[in-house]
């Protein structure tokens, strides 16, 4: 499946891997190699630049309305008794990246982990021991060597489900997505142009909710069919797949980007990512961020509004007033009126509501009238 | 001073007797009557370190080799001193607590003079040492007689001495009891033999009967002391044995034999002797055959190396025959007597000085009176003070009246005068010292420091400290303070004495070390004191602990400090040396994977980028390979000088994979319990090969050369053996010396290399210069 393009690059075809771009690839994987050989040759102490994924090196474009990765970089010494490990883990898994690309294979994140994971020769120590420690290692080599993750032959594993009005094609097959059944169409982890092409359209938004539950409801009420969209979900925070189809849809139809999520910190900051990108992936926001996605609901008036019932509520701890507080501080939220007044009326409540609320006194009510009636009153939060 | 206490009971006695009707002046005037000494003592054998009978065998033990020590020494002799404790009820039941005893102690001395015997051994209070300042062990004359008194007092026998001054003589043989009543001994037999030392001290078991216990060649003049005497018989704190080892400690130049009763007294075990931590004596008993033998592959035997961690390093005993060794040759410097010095007396001493000269002297002048009996008192200060007094300089020392001899005193105090001489004190010296404790206790870290000479009440005194830290130290105990006075252990009162005092009030959380407020310091520590001086200030007639002058404890803390303060630079060294080479273990850790790595992505030379990565790893954790000195800087090869009174042992084996620590470890881990978290523990439960740094020479010209002396390896592995080989290289003069093996007679040992030098190496204590060792 791997595949991958920088943006200026046009769609390849469907499946095979781009000798091409895999050359550049390896090239910047021997350079990284030759670098730490190089400096340890000449007496230097071997170095990695890593570009920092941070807050601090993370910058709002206001003009482009996304988060972009600073020029920032933190180096990685081997000799540096906190780095050492992760020095000898960033080289461990470019030279399983280097195997990969010589195989023509994909792997996915666990594959890779797995296939990095030993113990070290003369010690009981494992050079990884669980897949969080890996994951990361191959977010700072895709960083530091510039290129996609798919350009070096990684795939995520898939979450979240597509159903509505649209047809594709996956890796030459065609797809209608009116025909899913109630699964729906996994959204797979790489759909660059070369793998996922649309053919037909007939959806006029998409609707995107925060969990798979929601989505059921919703595709089970033919929502889609009913309102002529196209239903997404991302299974809480959406994966780098889904994140990179919704922005296909919204810039390549289009389509607006509607987003149900709930009502609390972390539905604000789902939205929030969708819509301006992530601080570890800033470096990916430009192909993304949809800043023109919108935000339906939950939305903390609601429960007034919707004569909800106090079982909706859950009540904010203090981790979820700090938050939120934190949130309101985006700098994209920050002079947003109706962002700040939404998280103040949050703040006020002192509750959080989930989206599955709404139906609570009614299975179908979020479904049937919510949001029908929310569209039409174009009453979102932008 | 003890005799002032004689007026005491006299007046209780009347007070007494008021109430009854019938007594009249005279009736109680009939019934006063002189008291003399021996009754009085005999009475109060308390005040003498007779309270019990466990410490009625250890204090006549204590005399008798106190006074050995004095005499051999100002003989100059060498000393060689055998103490026998024969069971004289070895069938006794064994819940009887106490036992009847015959300690017989023999020395090379220069024997005693026949007409002296009697007083010496007979009377209270009678003795050379008393009215002179000068620094011995014995001070007062009360000792032996006084043990034999206690001898005579519980079993009805009197002492037994033979004594021969003259190299071709025969010995004297003298049985003499005291008369309490007059203070003067009765002699019961008194004839010449041939028969010294007593023959019949050999043939008390299998470990006596070798033909160098107590041979004659040994002992051209000598005394020897047989006392009977009810007592009992256990080791532990305050034992012979402990006051044995401790003064083995203080007395490096001594040799001491010690044949100890062949069972304890029944009673409950009390903890083990400084030297005995840990595994059973009985471990010690084999590793001691080849005593002459240096040779290197006997060190490697594994059932010596078994043995060793056990004891004493040099301390050796073979059928019950515990011999600790000389490990220097040399005596202590001769002391000098000195005078008192005018700040140093009292007002009425004076006055009575003065009525003494006058009786020497008919006609003496003040003038000369200062000048002669005081020290640090100059023509020109003598006539200073006379002209203060307003009398000239020809005045008669009797014409003086008691208010100019007031006003004389209080010139005294307000005169500026030298300090008192030090000449006259011996102390042990830094490198005696460390000799000493590295014989007596298995430790890896030691340090010595010497003060200059000190002052109270007039009198010179010199404080000497030692410690000795980690090894085979128990590390949850709080230390352990050992103290002397003029070289004599002292044992009991621990609390009432200055040293202990001096202990706790230093700081010795600056030094790394836990400190309870108001306590000892915890941990595997052994704190040494010694006071030197013409007259210990001793708390009671029984010289257990040494009063507490401010000026005593404050040198006492200030020599504290200066090896605290070695103590804790080489802590906090060790711990960073040991943080370096774990971080080189990481580093090493992960080279590998990432040569390969590398080398998998562009197809460099993996081999070569190894090698070229652990090169950088060793040169960013250079520090793990730094020797330490004491002041925590890298010794610089060559420079034997800058290293003081230290001396590092440490330990050499490898570090054991965690797997297998239960087993080969677990006798000393299960004694050490949670000693696996502490930073310090990997060095104490590995074998120690040693390194002795060198002491500058000029450090203490009069005591030269030490002998040669190995110290076993405790799991007795090669680097020992070449600590023995290596002794033959150069032997630089006066420099220090490393233990030895076994009981060997010191002189038949190489010289040490006073250059063994240990580093930690990846986390490993590795010997320099021997790299194939490991």
């Amino acid at each position: 499946m791997a595949k991958k393009t920088s943006k200026k690059e046009s769609p390849q075809r469907g499946s095979a891997l781009s000798k091409e771009r895999d050359e550049k690839t390896l090239k910047k994987l021997i350079d990284l190699a030759d670098e730490v050989a190089k400096k340890t040759f000449g007496g230097k102490d071997p170095r990695l630049e890593i570009p920092l994924r941070t807050k601090s090196n993370t910058i709002w474009e206001s003009k482009k309305r996304i988060l972009q990765m600073g020029d920032a970089t933190s180096d990685r010494e081997l000799f540096n008794l906190n780095q050492a490990k992760q020095f000898m883990q960033t080289m461990l898994h470019a030279s399983i990246i280097r195997g990969l690309i010589d195989e023509g294979k994909t792997h996915s994140l666990r594959g890779v982990y797995y296939k990095a994971k030993h113990t070290v020769s003369g010690t009981k120590e494992n050079t990884f021991e669980d897949q969080d420690e890996s994951d990361p290692i191959l977010e700072d080599l895709e960083v530091s060597l510039g290129v996609l993750r798919e350009e070096l032959h990684i795939f995520a594993s898939k979450r979240g489900d597509l159903v509505g009005n649209i047809t594709l094609v996956d890796k030459g097959d065609e797809i209608d997505c009116r025909r899913m059944g109630s699964g729906g169409y996994g959204i797979p982890s790489i759909v660059e142009p070369s793998v996922i092409q649309f053919k037909k359209c007939e959806a006029k938004f998409v609707l995107h909710v925060e969990k798979d539950t929601v989505w059921q409801r919703f595709n089970e009420d033919r929502f889609w069919e009913v309102n002529n969209c196209i239903l997404t979900h991302g299974g809480g925070q959406p994966p780098r797949g889904v994140r990179r189809l919704l922005q296909r849809l919204n810039q390549e139809l289009k389509l607006p980007i509607i987003c149900l999520l709930d009502c609390d910190p972390w539905g604000h900051y789902i939205y929030s990512v969708i819509k301006q990108g992530s601080i570890s992936l800033a470096f990916e926001s430009s192909r993304l961020a949809i800043p023109d996605a919108k935000f339906l609901g939950v939305r903390a008036k609601d429960y007034k509004e919707c004569d909800l019932s106090d079982a909706v509520k859950i009540d904010m701890n203090d981790n979820d007033v700090k938050r939120a507080k934190e949130i309101a501080a985006y700098p994209w939220f920050e002079g947003h009126k109706g962002w700040q007044r939404e998280i103040n009326t949050m703040l006020s409540n002192g509750f959080k509501m989930e989206v599955e609320a709404l139906a609570n006194e009614h299975t179908s009510y979020v479904t049937e009238e919510y949001v029908p009636q929310r569209l039409k009153a174009r009453d979102w939060l932008e | 001073m003890s005799t002032l206490a004689l007026d005491a009971p006299t007046r209780n006695e009347m007070s007494k007797k008021t109430s009854a009707p019938k007594v009249t002046a005279e009736t109680m005037a009939a019934k006063q009557r002189d008291i003399s000494v021996s009754e009085f003592f005999a009475k109060n054998r308390h005040l003498l370190g007779f309270d019990n009978p466990r410490k009625a065998l250890l204090t006549t033990v204590k005399e008798a080799v106190d006074n050995s020590l004095d005499a051999c020494e100002e003989a100059g002799i060498l000393p060689d001193i055998t103490v026998v404790i024969e069971d004289l009820q070895p069938e006794r039941a064994a819940s009887v607590k106490s036992s009847r005893y015959r300690i017989t102690v023999v020395d090379n001395g220069p024997g005693i003079v026949r007409k002296q015997v009697e007083n010496i051994f007979g009377r209270l209070l009678y003795g050379s040492k008393f009215h002179r300042l000068k620094m011995s062990r014995g001070q007062q004359g009360i000792g032996i007689s006084a043990a034999g008194m206690y001898g005579l007092i519980t079993t009805g026998k009197p002492m037994v001495i033979h004594t021969k001054p003259k190299t071709n003589q025969a010995a004297h043989h003298i049985e003499l009891a005291m008369n309490t009543k007059t203070n003067r001994a009765e002699v019961t037999v008194d004839d010449e033999t041939d028969d010294f030392p007593p023959g019949r001290l050999s043939g008390l078991g299998k470990g006596t009967r070798v033909e160098t216990f107590l041979a004659t060649r040994d002992y051209p003049t000598g005394t020897s002391v047989s006392i009977e005497l009810e007592g009992r018989y256990q080791k532990g704190r305050g034992s012979v044995d402990e006051f044995l080892d401790l003064t083995a400690i203080a007395n490096p130049h001594a040799k001491i034999t010690f044949v100890p009763p062949t069972r304890e007294s029944a009673a409950e075990e009390e903890d083990v002797p400084l030297l005995k931590q840990g595994k059973g004596a009985k471990d010690k008993v084999d590793d001691t055959d080849d005593e002459q033998t240096p040779d290197p592959r006997s060190l490697a035997d594994p059932s010596l190396t078994q043995a060793a961690p056990t004891g004493p390093t040099v301390t050796t005993e073979q059928d019950g025959v515990i011999v600790f060794p000389r490990a220097v040759d040399e005596l202590p410097p001769e002391t000098k007597e000195i005078q008192p010095h005018p700040k140093g007396i009292e007002l009425g001493i004076l006055l009575q000085m003065l009525k003494d000269y006058e009786l020497e002297n008919k006609g003496g002048t003040l003038y000369t009176f200062l000048q002669e009996k005081f020290c640090r008192v100059s023509a020109a200060t003598a006539s200073g003070f006379c002209e203060k007094i307003g009398v000239t300089s020809r005045t008669k020392a009797g014409d003086i009246e008691p208010p100019q001899v007031e006003k004389l005193f209080q010139e005294f105090q307000e005169a500026k005068l030298a300090p008192p001489p030090t000449d006259c004190l011996a102390p042990i010296g830094v490198r005696q010292l460390l000799a000493g404790m590295l014989k007596g206790v298995r430790a890896e870290f030691y340090a010595a420091s010497s003060r200059d000479a000190a002052i109270y009440r007039g009198r010179p005194f010199q404080i000497e400290a030692a410690i000795a830290f980690g090894g085979d130290l128990p590390s949850e105990d709080s230390a352990r303070v050992i103290r002397f006075a003029n070289r004599v252990p002292l044992l009991f009162q621990q609390s009432a004495c200055s040293s202990f005092k001096a202990v706790t009030e230093t700081a010795w959380k600056n030094y790394s070390l836990q400190q309870p407020r108001g306590s000892l310091p915890l941990g595997p520590l052994v704190i040494m004191l010694h006071m030197a001086s013409v007259w210990v200030p001793f708390t009671s007639e029984s010289k257990e602990a040494i009063a507490d002058y401010d000026e005593i404890r404050k040198e006492m803390k200030l020599a504290l400090m200066e090896c605290g303060r070695k103590l804790g630079t080489y802590l906090r060294k060790r711990l960073k040396m040991k943080r370096e080479a774990e971080r080189r273990d990481v580093f090493e850790r992960y080279i590998g994977e990432i040569a390969q790595a590398v080398s998998a992505i562009n197809g460099t030379d993996a081999k070569k980028l190894y090698e070229a990565l652990q090169a950088q790893a060793r040169r960013h954790t250079a520090i793990a390979d730094l020797q330490l000195d004491e002041d925590g800087k890298a010794i610089k090869d060559d420079d034997p000088a800058d290293q003081d009174g230290v001396i590092i042992v440490q330990g050499a084996s490898k570090e054991e994979p965690p797997s297998n620590e239960p087993e080969s470890q677990a006798r000393i881990s299960s004694a050490r319990g949670k000693r696996d978290a502490d930073p310090f523990a990997q060095s104490k439960a590995e074998a120690a090969a040693l390194k002795v740094s060198s002491i500058r020479d000029d450090e203490q010209p009069e005591l030269i050369d030490t002998k040669p002396v190995k110290r076993l390896n405790k799991k007795g592995e090669k680097p020992k053996a070449t600590t023995a080989t290596k002794a033959e290289k150069p032997a630089k003069t006066t420099k220090a010396k490393s233990p030895e093996p076994a009981p060997s007679p010191p002189a038949s040992k190489p010289a040490a290399s006073s250059k063994l030098r240990m580093r930690l190496v990846n986390g490993k204590l590795e010997r320099v210069d021997e790299p194939g060792l490991f």
